[in-house]
């Protein structure tokens, strides 16, 4: 207690005169602002009815509102289920391999007895500095791998990153006291059962921290399929949200009774079905994210701190 | 990294020792991840040849094999590239970019973070850090769409309100290279600002209080403060963050340069097109892999380089600093 009245009082100190406290505010609003209003934006604009659209262009304040773009969309909800389900998919089993993988070879390195422990540290950092491009990354993991149209291309090349290896060996040598292990080992527990019994329950910050980094890099993840798929099936969210910039059309596929494909085309909600489609993608992590970023904060402090 | 090497090397006993049952079960623990690095990390590193070589496919043979079984052809991959000029067009762009992404990238964070330190109303601090962190948590595919909102020509929010803004009608800036080079900072930044914000502002946080109280005992007035404390506290992970960018400096973010332009039409090639743009063009074009490879050549090895001289320079200068 005493400690947080002083603490309260040097942040008194160190605070500034009221006017340049307000200065600061505004210039800091400002871009908080500019940081969210592009998304204010288009999710009026996807509320915009079709032909205010057409006369006056996107407006802030526009002319008349619809719900035309969002009932087009469940209209033509089996493309946007299937894309959502890949993307899913994808990000469900990408973090979880992911973590475990990650977070098992950051507990290795984090054990100092451990006799390659060298050899795997400079095996995670040589990557940090070099790499062998994108074109030998490319002919590999086509030819070798078997990347096209196939689901792993969208999984496997973002299982692992030196990166989150360093924050999860980092998170292990501070936290968990070598004296548990080796009590565990002289009760003759194996390695694995040491990791999962011991360590990974302790670790649930530094999980949640890989977890979402990887749930977030597979969820936005779009240049993997840019690269290998081109099956309409295996399109994530991201990628449907790409390939409709330039063709908005072939969403287009069930025609309600009695209208013929080339009307029901026509009349679609173009301008605002693409927006719509954004405001899908990005709503959940717009209302999730703010819950979440402690634990990146965390992360990226942890990362940064040299190794 | 190195550090930490040198530190394990001291605790451990220098004496080889033999295998435990321990260093057999951690070795199987990671086995999986290594085989990951051995395939994704490793694999591209002997690929790079590829670019030095005439590549053909063997039919029914590996990549390696069709790769070894290929003529060496020294640097002919690298010669339309240097005879047309573009590759210095690309390199201009690519670094230049990063140079300006860099110090913004820098300025205006670090400002911005020592404002809301300093703030008298810490929770609203919050809710501004909270509300630039959402850029960050987007894909470029998005952006690329609130961009879309704002300039396309037919009916974006400044096509719409171009009168009022004393802009001409239809102006087409998805064609307007001078646009992008402003934009292309503006954009960048407007996405990285939180991210940033945050790292320096959790470092600042976590600053000895005493030290301003010392501080203020001494009768320093707050200018004072954050140049004396704030800004040399903090000066570690500056220099962490911008080694790591720099390490960089070759690379350009793809989805930024490709997506955001809409796949860069022909007027931006100058002022758009990245070391990256460029391969993955070529890629999807019918050039030869030797070929597409060089650009990418270029890239690993430089960066590889810079990242070490940068290095070099901050041990240089100050040694705690230094990453490696």
């Amino acid at each position: 207690m005493a400690n947080k009245n002083t603490q309260k009082e040097v942040n008194r100190l160190i605070q500034v005169s009221v006017p340049t406290n307000i200065l600061f505010n505004i210039i800091l609003l400002i871009f908080a602002l500019a940081c969210i209003i592009p998304f204010i934006v288009v999710v009026i604009i996807s509320f915009t009815h079709e032909n205010s659209i057409a006369q006056y262009g996107y407006q802030i304040i526009p002319k008349e509102l619809s719900l035309d773009s969002y009932m087009f969309l469940w209209n033509e909800r089996s493309t946007i289920l299937r894309s959502l389900s890949v993307s899913l998919f994808v990000t469900a089993i990408g973090t979880v391999s992911g973590v475990l993988m990650t977070s098992v070879l950051g507990y290795v390195l984090s054990r100092k007895q451990y006799i390659f422990r060298n050899l795997l540290v400079w095996m995670v950092f040589i990557p940090m500095i070099f790499n062998g491009g994108m074109v030998a990354s490319y002919a590999i993991n086509i030819q070798m791998l078997k990347f096209k149209n196939g689901l792993h291309a969208l999984i496997l090349p973002l299982l692992v990153s030196s990166f989150n290896v360093v924050i999860a060996r980092t998170f292990f040598q501070q936290t968990i006291p070598d004296a548990i292990i080796e009590s565990a080992k002289i009760d003759g527990a194996s390695e694995l059962r040491i990791f999962a019994t011991i360590v990974l329950p302790v670790s649930t910050p530094v999980l949640a921290t890989l977890g979402l980094f990887l749930a977030f890099g597979y969820w936005n993840d779009w240049y993997l399929s840019m690269l290998y798929i081109t099956e309409q099936s295996k399109y994530s969210i991201q990628y449907l949200l790409q390939q409709i910039v330039a063709n908005i059309e072939f969403i287009a596929k069930t025609p309600g009774i009695g209208a013929s494909m080339q009307e029901y085309v026509n009349k679609m909600p173009r301008e605002g079905v693409r927006m719509a489609i954004a405001v899908i993608i990005v709503l959940p992590i717009a209302i999730v994210y703010p819950f979440f970023q402690k634990y990146f904060i965390s992360g990226l402090t942890i990362g940064a701190v040299k190794g | 990294m190195q550090r930490s090497i040198d530190n394990s090397a001291k605790n451990i006993p220098k004496k080889k020792r033999k295998l435990r049952r321990d260093d057999i079960e951690l070795s199987l623990l990671a086995l999986p991840t290594t085989i990951w690095y051995i395939i994704f990390c490793y694999l591209p590193m002997f690929g790079i040849i590829i670019a030095f070589k005439d590549f053909k496919i063997t039919p029914g043979k590996s990549f390696f094999f069709s790769l070894f079984s290929s003529e060496w052809i020294g640097f002919s991959n690298f010669d339309s590239l240097f005879a047309s000029g573009r590759i210095w067009i690309l390199l201009r762009n690519t670094i230049a970019y990063n140079i300006v992404f860099i110090i913004l990238g820098i300025i205006v964070p670090v400002t911005l973070a020592v404002m809301t330190h300093l703030m008298r109303n810490q929770r609203a601090g919050k809710v501004y850090q909270t509300m630039m962190f959402f850029p960050h948590f987007l894909s470029w595919v998005v952006v690329s769409y609130f961009v879309y909102a704002f300039i396309n020509p037919r009916n974006g929010l400044i096509a719409s309100y171009a009168e009022v803004l004393g802009l001409p009608a239809r102006l087409n800036l998805y064609r307007n290279s001078k646009f992008w080079i402003w934009a292309f900072p503006l954009i960048n930044l407007w996405k990285t600002v939180g991210n940033g914000m945050v790292v320096y502002l959790a470092a600042i946080t976590g600053i000895d209080v005493s030290l301003y109280e010392a501080a203020v005992i001494d009768g320093a007035n707050r200018r004072q403060q954050v140049r004396y404390i704030t800004l040399p506290s903090i000066k570690p992970m500056i220099i962490i963050m911008f080694i790591l960018n720099v390490g960089r400096i070759f690379y350009s973010d793809f989805g930024l340069f490709y997506q955001v332009t809409q796949g860069i039409p022909l007027p931006l090639r100058n002022v758009a097109d990245t070391l990256d743009t460029y391969v993955f063009r070529s890629l999807t074009s019918n050039a030869s892999l030797g070929k597409i490879a060089a650009p990418t050549f270029i890239q690993s090895v430089a960066c590889c380089i810079t990242i070490l001289v940068a290095n070099g320079i901050v041990r240089k200068m100050d040694p705690d600093s230094a990453l490696i």
